[in-house]
């Protein structure tokens, strides 16, 4: 197998260009195919979802509503939450970046199921037409949380298509884990022993558990909410004998585990890139490692955190708030080890590492405000208000969507074999930053003034206006810092320098094994793995190799 | 700074409580925010590529390291735990002296109801200084009573009772907003809490208070109810062939068909009104009525408030605390309750159903 990759290599043969067909694209089984189409499809829902929220947020400008009806404002809020959530952050990570660099970081030709990764992209497809069609035939207006029974019984919107989409989606990441889990098993390269492996293989491990275990969970809870719409089954619906509440126990219970599946991946990214540009292996590489599982074990065990004044017991509240609590003690490692793996390093603020520390920053805010939530008392006064609204973003965009941009511009030559304007895309880094903070610090003081989330106007309290258009003026900018990638990114394909195999000097199978863009199989000669990982020279054995290895 | 307001207005004596934690975890925020502003900052400069900083003894792991950032942020946060749970526990325990409103939840509007037979839609009146217990049910769907000035927040649920209380400590209109979507007018379900001096409470209970034209009390008009509906002719003043006696059923242990048991409060009274064969009581059989569909919430709280007046049963601590009665709380928040109650607390010390009951035994 591999003399005969080898015999048909040259320099311009790879995966990209391996077939030119419409169909080869369309019926491959290669990983890093599935990955592009990925990453196309979840470049399109993230502009259909912020167009979504740059219309919540030009409404909430004027505190007597601008433009919208209050029924349009609500689809509109729930249209960008259901589509950023499951059609953009869910997948992103793990289904574009994770299934093209996984199997390359554990040395495997393929993922274990090839076809099945195929199968995983086209679920995907379906359920984001059947969201696109929902949205079409008039939207629904439950938010992306469903709540029953006003998801159930009371909203006349197309939710039903809506949830069915979810549901389909739901099959396409318990797809994408199960692949990953059975990769990192039974498929990494001889000499790659499971504490060598890069802590984004780690992560992803700890990622598709999560999708594994949760995932079920929300697809059968969604589709009983179906049936209770459709069939009129009492299960969630009082009126007919069901539990509200009982609904918020079970969405939660996946949907907890389902901000560290947004989230998990992330961290994977900033381990790779905060080594890389130190040129330092991971400070405390099995803390690090460890913690993406503990976070994954106790993600379990929290959902309760989003149900205090639920009527829940008080008692089951307590038990879920000190839970809660411990899970900052695996943040606040992984973050540690973060920071001191720069120490003594040789770092380049390179795009990917400008992006590596906006995420130290914004995970920190994200994750400290998360002390308020995880605090009975004081979550009582800031549940449903645009705190808990500004502590999501800092997670999932500040974090998983800054993440994910970082580890695109990482191994976007390792994937198409360009490179990108540094210039521009330091520019962007910046913006995004900048703009992000605008948008949503302020939401922090709205909320704890008391202002509700999904409130389409607040004729009653102008005096939160200046807030809102503080907000929405860093919306904007926001929004002109992820059109630019769009532009420079592009641009970079069509003329941008080629890419060597190696451009950062990193370490790790992708950078060192496979050329860029990789060939079909990723390698062309067998090889056995014999060091760890982030296995970057120290001080001593850099000077002994300064007159070969300084320029490049 | 009227322009940017950064804190809501604190209006009643749990708001106090509340802002001490609050700003707490904010200063926390803010050091460890800048705490790795500095290290990062710190690193980015010193170990910049090129730079001339030496990298002799590098390390990639520090056991000692790792420890202090597993044991600080570990003590911290059990530290704020403890904080907050107590706070919380002092919040959710309902004063024996509370005065109670009824909410009704409905899309789009607050309905309340006093004891006294007056009904606001969106508005409440209350007097300052006074405890406040809201018991709420949803008519329809989810919604969440949030007032933000007085610092508390509980869920409208369909189908089953919540409370909430708060004492309001100062003079004003403040906001009283659903903070749970609820469909399309969602944002229109907003109304005010008008916090008045004892006298102008007087006053407006005088002059607006009827508006509605409803000088009859909850209770008389759940006994207009109970006698339009017939109940009295199987529920009378003893246990009868045809039904049990409502006289003393509150905070009495009934015993039910199924071999179960249960003390008999609000939830239980609703229960039995609406869709009495879920649990019958022991030696009857199914010959009531259920009522489902045929009253509305605002009945059913009519009934129940006069069958309450028809007595209850060890001391009616019903509701003082929303939660199964027969739960008792952990020794440690009991006891830290009662280690800290200061001066601050105006009412007079919360008399929790847990505490009677502990004062009984």
């Amino acid at each position: 197998m591999s003399t005969a990759v080898a015999t048909r290599q040259s320099p311009e043969k790879n995966y990209l260009n391996a077939d030119h067909t419409i169909a080869s694209w369309l019926l491959t089984t290669d990983h890093k195919r599935i990955a592009v189409l990925y990453l196309i499809s979840i470049t399109f829902f993230f502009f259909i979802g912020s167009i979504a929220a740059g219309l919540v947020r030009l409404e909430l400008t004027s505190s007597q509503g601008l433009l919208l009806t209050s029924e349009s404002y609500n689809k509109m809020f729930s249209a960008h939450g259901v589509v950023m959530i499951f059609f953009f952050l869910l997948p992103s990570i793990p289904a574009a970046i994770g299934n093209f660099v996984l199997p390359i970081q554990v040395g495997a030709r393929d993922l274990a199921f090839p076809r099945l990764n195929l199968l995983s992209w086209y679920l995907y497809i379906i359920a984001g037409a059947l969201i696109l069609c929902a949205l079409a035939m008039g939207g629904f207006d439950a938010g992306w949380t469903f709540y029953t029974p006003l998801s159930s019984l009371y909203s006349d919107t197309q939710i039903t298509i809506a949830l069915t989409a979810i549901f389909i989606a739901g099959f396409s990441s318990i797809f994408t884990g199960l692949n990953f889990i059975v990769t990192v098993h039974k498929m990494r390269a001889p000499g790659m022993t499971w504490f060598r492996m890069p802590l984004f293989v780690w992560a992803h491990y700890a990622t598709s558990l999560l999708m594994m275990l949760g995932t079920p969970v929300v697809a059968i809870t969604l589709f009983l909410v179906i049936l209770e719409r459709t069939l009129g089954i009492g299960i969630f619906s009082p009126e007919i004998g069901g539990d509200p509440v009982l609904f918020q126990h079970m969405f939660w219970f996946y949907s907890h585990p389902a901000v560290y599946i947004m989230v998990l991946p992330g961290m994977g990214v900033i381990s790779e890139l905060i080594s890389a540009f130190s040129r330092r292996p991971v400070f405390g590489y099995h803390f690090v490692a460890f913690s993406s599982l503990a976070i994954a074990g106790l993600g379990f065990l929290v959902w309760g955190h989003h149900m205090f004044v639920s009527s829940q017991s008080v008692y089951l509240g307590v038990i879920f708030s000190f839970i809660t609590f411990l899970v900052a003690v695996p943040s606040a490692i992984k973050v540690f080890n973060w920071a001191f793996t720069m120490y003594k390093g040789h770092i380049e603020l390179k795009t990917p590492m400008v992006y590596a520390i906006a995420f130290l920053g914004l995970f920190l805010i994200g994750g400290l405000t998360g002390l308020y939530l995880a605090a009975l008392d004081t979550d009582v006064h800031l549940t449903g208000t645009y705190f808990i609204v500004a502590h999501f973003h800092y997670v999932m965009v500040g974090s998983s969507t800054i993440a994910f941009l970082g580890a695109v511009h990482f191994w976007w030559p390792k994937m198409f074999g360009r490179m990108y304007s540094e210039f521009w895309g330091r520019f962007s880094a910046i913006v995004i930053f900048a703009g992000f903070n605008f948008t949503f610090f302020p939401q922090f003081i709205l909320g704890y003034l008391g202002m509700p989330r999904r409130y389409h106007y607040y004729y009653f309290e102008p005096s939160w206006e200046v807030y809102n258009i503080m907000s929405t003026l860093g919306a904007s900018i926001l929004a002109i810092g992820f059109l630019m990638p769009a532009f420079y990114l592009t641009a970079s394909l069509l003329k941008g320098q080629r890419a060597p195999q190696n451009p950062w000097g990193a370490k790790g199978l992708e950078w060192e094994r496979a050329a860029s863009p990789p060939v079909t199989l990723n390698f062309s000669e067998p090889f056995v793995v014999t060091e760890p990982a982030y296995n970057y020279p120290s001080e001593e054995q850099e000077q002994a190799l300064e007159p070969t290895g300084g320029k490049s | 700074m009227k322009q940017f307001p950064i804190m809501p207005e604190q209006a009643s004596e749990h708001a106090y409580r509340y802002d001490a934690l609050f700003w707490t975890i904010t200063g926390l925020t803010i050091f460890f925010t800048l705490l790795v502003v500095v290290i990062v900052g710190f690193m980015v400069v010193r170990y910049r590529k090129g730079s001339t900083a030496s990298r002799k003894n590098q390390m990639d792991s520090h056991l000692g390291l790792e420890l202090t950032w597993t044991a600080i942020p570990l003590v911290l946060a059990v530290a704020i735990f403890l904080w907050a749970t107590y706070s919380f526990m002092k919040q959710r325990t309902m004063p024996a002296n509370a005065t109670e409103i009824f909410v009704i939840g409905k899309q789009w509007m607050w309905h309340i109801q006093h004891m006294n037979g007056i009904r606001e839609n969106n508005e409440l009146h209350v007097p300052v200084g006074q405890p406040i217990k809201m018991t709420m049910i949803s008519q329809d769907v989810l919604h969440a009573m949030f007032l933000p000035e007085f610092r508390t927040q509980f869920h409208v649920v369909p189908g089953r009772y919540t409370a909430l209380h708060f004492t309001p400590t100062k003079i004003g209109e403040y906001k009283m907003l659903c903070a749970m979507h609820c469909g399309t007018q969602h944002s229109e379900m907003v109304g005010k809490v008008f916090v008045m001096s004892q006298q102008d409470y007087a006053k407006w209970l005088e002059k607006d208070g009827d508006r509605f034209n409803t000088t009859e009390t909850m209770v008389a008009a759940g006994q207009r109810l109970y006698d339009k509906k017939g109940c009295g002719n199987c529920h009378t003043e003893t246990d009868t062939e045809r039904g049990p006696t409502l006289y003393g059923l509150i905070g009495r242990t009934r015993a039910f068909n199924d071999g179960s048991t249960a003390v008999a409060d609000e939830a239980y009274v609703r229960e039995s009104i609406l869709t009495p064969y879920d649990r019958l009581t022991r030696g009857y059989i199914n010959t009531m009525t259920a009522y489902k569909g045929q009253l509305t919430e605002e009945q059913v709280l009519e009934l129940t408030e006069y069958i309450k007046s028809l007595g209850t049963t060890g001391g009616g601590g019903l509701m003082k605390e929303y939660e199964q009665p027969d739960r008792q709380p952990t020794g440690e928040i009991g006891a830290a309750r009662n280690s800290t109650d200061t001066a601050n607390d105006r009412v007079s010390a919360p008399a929790t159903q847990f505490e009677q009951r502990g004062a009984r035994k």
